[in-house]
């Protein structure tokens, strides 16, 4: 009889002290390495991050690894992006046994819309859902109810809205209110700490669109014209008035036809657009090809889906923002 | 009419490259293709194509979106499984199809092993599926060379590889480099194979290379009009494949195999050698003479 009770015994003791070490730091994970970046900047030293995927790796086609599982399942929040953008972190909830809070940081962004001209009326209705939103959100910070309601709102539009809404610095206010309040709703001990860090964080945000809406500012609106192997830039080109041109959709997985490339050389020929720029997740060889063929020269490396490694120029969110800017611009003004 | 098929070649240099691709692989692909029917291998040439995998992933993550590193990879990997399974076959007088079918499985298991291994960090399926409209000079090189090795392979043993080809079992009897000529055979296969998957893909690389030698098979039994058709079909298929591609913004690579498809179809109701309609009517020529 002991002996088995010897067993429970150290097992209990053995449950305890994971308990205790999971009371001890808040166990997050982030979907992307945008959102850890942001996520790890607002939590500080209060929480343990896990991200899905990493730098340099393409968020379209990751695929969830058994300890991928195993980490979700132990974590008592996760973090997403929301707008159709993981398609897998569903599933993956659900395999996993996830029973924490849910975080959808793009919650009450100002999205961009596709395929407009198609559903007309729902369009309108979602623009004011929006607003409701955010008004919601300043007076009960990170509601639980109304966090599943938004999520069967998405799944509902899915794929009508671009996803990559953290290209917009006006967004990611919006992001770090939500991760913030997700932080704390899950860690409320620590909310002072949480607060102090999201005040730091949207005051650099701030520092840094200032600089960004003067460093654009040097290139006349017209001249903003570029080609990218994807377009997960629509909100920079909101922002900034760029435009973007590119021959694959915007999922990495579309395969152009000839048609489309034909178009756009054409688009190029025609309107004299000089500067290409590649990403850091996408097969370059046909912007290769178009460059060869239009006489537009390669611009460098643009972060679009996945930040950079530490030695590579885009470790954080702010500055994969700000090499973003930079490199384009920089390219821009040389065909001034 | 003729303006429409010449114009987009004229307008855009990528078409050209893709056509000049599309033919090079035409000139080595039906090649190969017509002797690969011969030998009853169509489907090997399939399970070869997924065995490149590994080799072509290791090379991907070495030195990035290099041709010659993939290339070197892939033919590593493909004349590996190509030549362990023929031999092993031989030696332990089992039957190449098993042999082969064990040796593929595991280097696509292993493909996939190492893919997933280092993330999917680019998307790989993107590399993998080759990109006809983004043929650089490279990749353009590698097929020409691989068309001219082929062509000087061809040459220097058309004789031994017809004789393998049509009666093994009495070739070997006759010459002791029966089995040379096979695995000469095999490593002009893999050659092919890479080449194929850097322009068109891994899957749609034995589209260009079965396919024509299926329906030349409907139109001939000599293999050098054999060789001709497929290789006209081919390139009749690649022109057609790009075209619709173009006007009607199809994928390029699934456009050509589709039209060689269409082409296959065709034939087996039409074709002269054992086409549907034409054996009908022989029937039935047969039933008239018989009463």
């Amino acid at each position: 009889m002991k002996f088995p009770c010897k067993i429970v015994g150290l097992s209990l003791a053995f449950l305890c002290s994971s308990v205790a070490v999971a009371a001890d730091k808040l166990s997050v994970v982030a979907s992307f390495s945008v959102l850890g970046d942001i996520t790890q900047e607002l939590g500080g030293d209060k929480i343990a991050l896990t991200t899905l995927v990493g730098a340099n790796q393409d968020s379209h086609v990751y695929k969830p690894t058994p300890f991928d599982v195993q980490t979700l399942a132990k974590a008592d929040l996760i973090v997403i992006n929301g707008l159709s953008f993981e398609g897998w972190i569903t599933r993956l909830e659900e395999s996993s046994g996830f029973k924490g809070l849910r975080v959808v940081a793009s919650k009450g962004a100002n999205v961009i819309e596709l395929h407009e001209e198609e559903h007309p009326g729902e369009e309108h209705d979602d623009k004011n859902e929006h607003a409701k939103h955010e008004e919601h959100e300043e007076h009960k910070e990170g509601d639980h109810q109304e966090s599943a309601d938004h999520q069967e709102h998405d799944e509902h539009h899915h794929g009508d809205q671009d996803p990559h809404a953290w290209h917009s610095l006006a967004n990611i206010r919006v992001y770090i209110n939500n991760i913030s309040s997700g932080l704390i709703e899950a860690d409320s001990a620590n909310k002072a700490y949480y607060q102090a860090n999201k005040v730091a964080y949207l005051a650099k945000v701030d520092a840094l669109e200032n600089k960004l809406a003067a460093k654009v500012a040097t290139v006349p609106v017209a001249k903003r014209q570029v080609i990218i192997s994807h377009d997960a830039f629509g909100y920079l080109g909101r922002d900034y008035s760029f435009r973007f041109l590119a021959p694959v959709g915007l999922n990495t997985q579309m395969k152009p036809s000839a048609a489309d490339v034909a178009q756009l050389i054409r688009q190029v020929k025609a309107q004299n657009i000089k500067a290409l720029f590649v990403e850091n997740v996408s097969d370059d060889r046909l912007i290769k090809q178009i460059g060869r063929e239009t006489g537009a020269k390669l611009g460098g490396h643009l972060y679009s889906d996945a930040l950079s490694a530490e030695s590579e120029p885009a470790p954080s969110y702010l500055k994969m923002m700000e090499h973003n800017i930079d490199t384009l611009i920089d390219e821009l003004q040389k065909t001034l | 009419m003729i303006d429409l098929i010449i114009s987009p070649f004229v307008e855009f240099e990528f078409m050209q490259r893709a056509l000049f691709g599309c033919l090079l692989l035409s000139i080595n692909g039906s090649l190969i293709g017509v002797f690969l029917l011969l030998k009853r291998m169509s489907l090997s040439g399939d399970a070869i194509a997924h065995a490149i995998l590994p080799g072509a992933a290791t090379g991907y993550f070495f030195a990035g979106l290099n041709v010659l590193a993939m290339t070197v990879g892939g033919l590593i990997a493909g004349v590996l499984v190509a030549f362990l399974s023929g031999i092993t076959a031989r030696k332990t007088n089992t039957n190449e199809d098993s042999t082969l079918a064990s040796y593929y499985l595991c280097s696509l298991a292993l493909g996939v092993l190492i893919i997933s291994m280092k993330g999917g960090s680019v998307d790989l399926l993107h590399v993998l599926f080759g990109s006809i409209l983004a043929l650089d000079n490279d990749t353009l090189y590698l097929l020409y060379f691989n068309s001219a090795l082929c062509l000087l392979g061809f040459c220097c043993c058309y004789r031994f590889l017809v004789m393998d080809c049509s009666d093994s079992v009495f070739f070997k009897g006759l010459s002791r480099y029966s089995g040379y000529s096979h695995y000469l055979f095999l490593f002009l296969l893999v050659f092919n194979l890479v080449a194929g998957f850097h322009a068109l893909g891994t899957l749609m690389a034995v589209g260009v290379t079965v396919l024509p030698a299926a329906i030349a098979k409907y139109w001939s039994n000599r293999i050098e009009s054999m060789l001709l058709i497929a290789f006209v079909v081919a390139v009749m298929g690649a022109l057609l494949g790009l075209l619709s591609s173009y006007y009607y913004r199809l994928p390029s690579s699934s456009a050509i195999v589709l039209w060689l498809g269409v082409f296959f179809l065709l034939s087996v109701l039409l074709g002269s050698q054992g086409g549907v309609l034409r054996s009908l009517k022989s029937k039935a020529e047969l039933n008239e003479v018989l009463s």
